[in-house]
């Protein structure tokens, strides 16, 4: 699975280390223009990192983010973007979950950080992080009910969908 | 401080729903620790809001902090005052058209938004570029390292309480917004890299600057050195405020000279050196202790290394094409399209459609930009436009970072710690 990939050393070694623990788990190792994807199933997710992170060295947790692929399955990507400094090697990780009511596990336990990774992720595609301490809207008021980097949301944004101060005086 | 305290007293206009879910988290935050007296006597436990108008936020960053008398409990951050959607913008707009958007990401160092987004496209499109374009972005963007540092310095010495020290760094600041204009031809918002290279080469006139500034920047920083490393008075504001234990730092998400402060010696130039910084003699700084003082001595020493940098890269520059001659990945130089038939073809295409990355690939790259890490991930469907675009902003890790530290320390540090984070809210917020 792993032997036509062009790895270097130090990832070669993480990568054979992952598909031996989590041989089940792992749907597809992939290079695209010289970053290396791991795609697994959503339910091995705090395992896998757990064990990314304790065993391998990827301590740092650069990035969250999510993908709308526009599909009929399995239709929002969230992908992890890890570090490891010992090594000087970059991996994502990437899992996805379907439309409706997406939602995957928080790796809050395991990386503060994704914290606000999370949220902004929330934000922006509605995908929901069981387990996280702070489930809220980043950058968009609570009170807005759209999820605006969703395919089918139009570029223009929906007029009246948030409440603006009036640019007149009030008229008492 | 209960929710319901905070509800008879504040009734916000817009946004109901946003304000009382942002009481309710700070209310959440640390539910572990007890309630030491839970009656008020002396009235000392308020909820204060600072910003997102305040002016020593550096923008429009809210931060709510619930106080007993001076001292800060628990601080809630509230981002996105200044979101304007860019990702969005870019699934709808062709790689170079985007590069204008990258400007005003973060606008205190432009060149390193620029080159950020053009070494994304160009990894993710295959597309060589010459020598030349290498080191004159370097140049740029070690400028933009400076520029970005000396509005840091201003401000937080300002921060700090000596105002008239903001004039002197501005003054430097003015000499290279001076460089990028003969540069870039912009001041401010330069948008000099280009798919493929860069816009247009150095000018004779931007050499002369160059050398000058590098040779009077030195002597100027020398006497900031003096000014303020032993300056009782900086100290006693900075030391062990702010405080980032370097066990935390990489776990809640420091980047760039906060994360440096620590001791971690994570730099992209060294990491996973992009352009030609494998070929310049330069080091990483960093301390160890952490706290506003470190990341003063971190990004005062990464100065002098831009100055050392942008030296080399002077002495180096090879002579050459300043972009790429392949008609199908970068714009045709102009001599080309105002003379020939298929330049202009080919400018109108690139200008139409742009580069088409193959369908499915997608690539991250990141570059070290003056707040930390900066990458852009995209994910192409074979058109001119992305179909996802990612920024990893540095500002937002380290305004996460700056959410978890400020609890327990002062409302007047708050101000300096702000400073000593240097975010910039464009950026943050996209």
């Amino acid at each position: 699975m792993s032997k036509e990939l062009q790895l270097s050393d130090p990832l070669q070694k993480v990568i054979d280390a992952l598909t031996d623990e989590f041989f089940d788990k792992i749907i597809e190792i992939y290079q695209s223009s010289g970053d290396t994807f791991v795609r697994f199933e959503a339910d091995a997710t705090l395992d896998l990192c757990k064990y990314l992170r304790d065993e391998q060295g990827f301590v740092y947790l650069c990035d969250i983010f999510g993908i709308d692929r526009y599909t009929n399955e399995e239709r929002f990507e969230v992908v992890y973007n890890l570090v490891s400094l010992r090594d000087r090697t970059r991996l994502f990780l990437k899992i996805r979950c379907e439309e409706e009511n997406p939602k995957v596990d928080s790796v809050y336990s395991l990386w503060p950080s994704a914290n606000w990774f999370e949220r902004e992720v929330y934000d922006m595609f509605g995908i929901r992080f069981r387990n996280h301490p702070d489930h809220r809207r980043i950058y968009m008021p609570e009170d807005y009910k759209y999820f605006p980097l969703r395919k089918e949301f139009p570029l223009l944004g929906i007029p009246g969908s948030i409440e603006l101060p009036s640019t007149t005086p009030d008229p008492d | 401080m209960k929710l319901e305290d905070i509800r008879s007293k504040v009734n916000p206009t817009f946004f109901k729903e946003h304000q009382n879910s942002l009481y309710k988290s700070l209310e959440d935050k640390h539910t572990t620790i007890e309630e030491m007296d839970d009656g008020d006597p002396l009235n000392a436990k308020m909820v204060l809001n600072m910003g997102p108008q305040h002016p020593a936020t550096h923008g429009v960053l809210r931060m709510v902090l619930q106080l007993n008398g001076e001292t800060i409990e628990k601080a809630k951050l509230d981002i996105g005052y200044l979101h304007r959607g860019v990702e969005k913008i870019a699934e709808n707009k062709t790689y170079q058209e985007f590069m204008p958007y990258t400007d005003r990401m973060d606008y205190l160092s432009p060149y390193s938004n620029n080159v950020a987004l053009c070494t994304a496209v160009e990894k993710i499109a295959n597309v060589e570029v010459p020598e030349r374009a290498h080191y004159i972005r370097m140049i740029g963007c070690e400028l933009a390292r400076i520029s970005s540092h000396l509005l840091w310095l201003g401000t937080l010495v300002m921060d700090a309480g000596a105002v008239s020290f903001f004039i002197w760094t501005f003054r430097e600041r003015e000499k290279i917004y001076d460089i990028m204009d003969h540069l870039t031809g912009h001041r401010f918002t330069v948008s000099h890299a280009r798919i493929g290279g860069v816009a247009n080469d150095i000018t004779d006139s931007a050499m002369g600057l160059i050398k000058e500034f590098a040779q009077t920047f030195p002597k100027e920083l020398k006497g900031w050195h003096k000014f303020l490393d032993r300056n009782r008075i900086f100290i006693d504001r900075n030391e062990n405020v702010g405080n980032v234990p370097t066990e935390k730092a990489l776990a809640i998400g420091a980047t760039g000279p906060v994360l440096r402060a620590t001791g971690y010696a994570y730099d992209i130039r060294k990491f996973a050196p992009y352009a030609r910084y494998d070929e310049i003699d330069f080091e990483v700084p960093t301390r160890l202790e952490g706290d506003n003082l470190a990341r003063y001595f971190v990004r005062m020493e990464e100065m002098h290394e831009s100055i050392k940098i942008i030296y080399q890269c002077l002495e180096k520059l090879p002579k050459g094409p300043v972009r790429t001659d392949n008609a199908k990945q970068a714009y045709p130089s102009k001599d080309e399209v105002y003379y020939s038939m298929e330049g202009m073809i080919h400018d109108f295409m690139m200008t139409d459609t742009g580069i088409c990355p193959p369908a499915g690939a997608e690539a991250y790259h990141a570059v070290e930009a003056p707040k930390g890490e900066l990458g852009y991930y995209i994910q192409s469907d074979g058109t001119g436009h992305p179909w996802r675009l990612k920024i990893k902003a540095p500002s937002f890790c380290n305004l996460q970072v700056l959410e978890n530290i400020l609890d327990g320390e002062m409302v007047a540090d708050t101000v300096v710690i702000i400073g000593g984070m240097d975010p910039v809210l464009g950026e943050a917020d996209k």
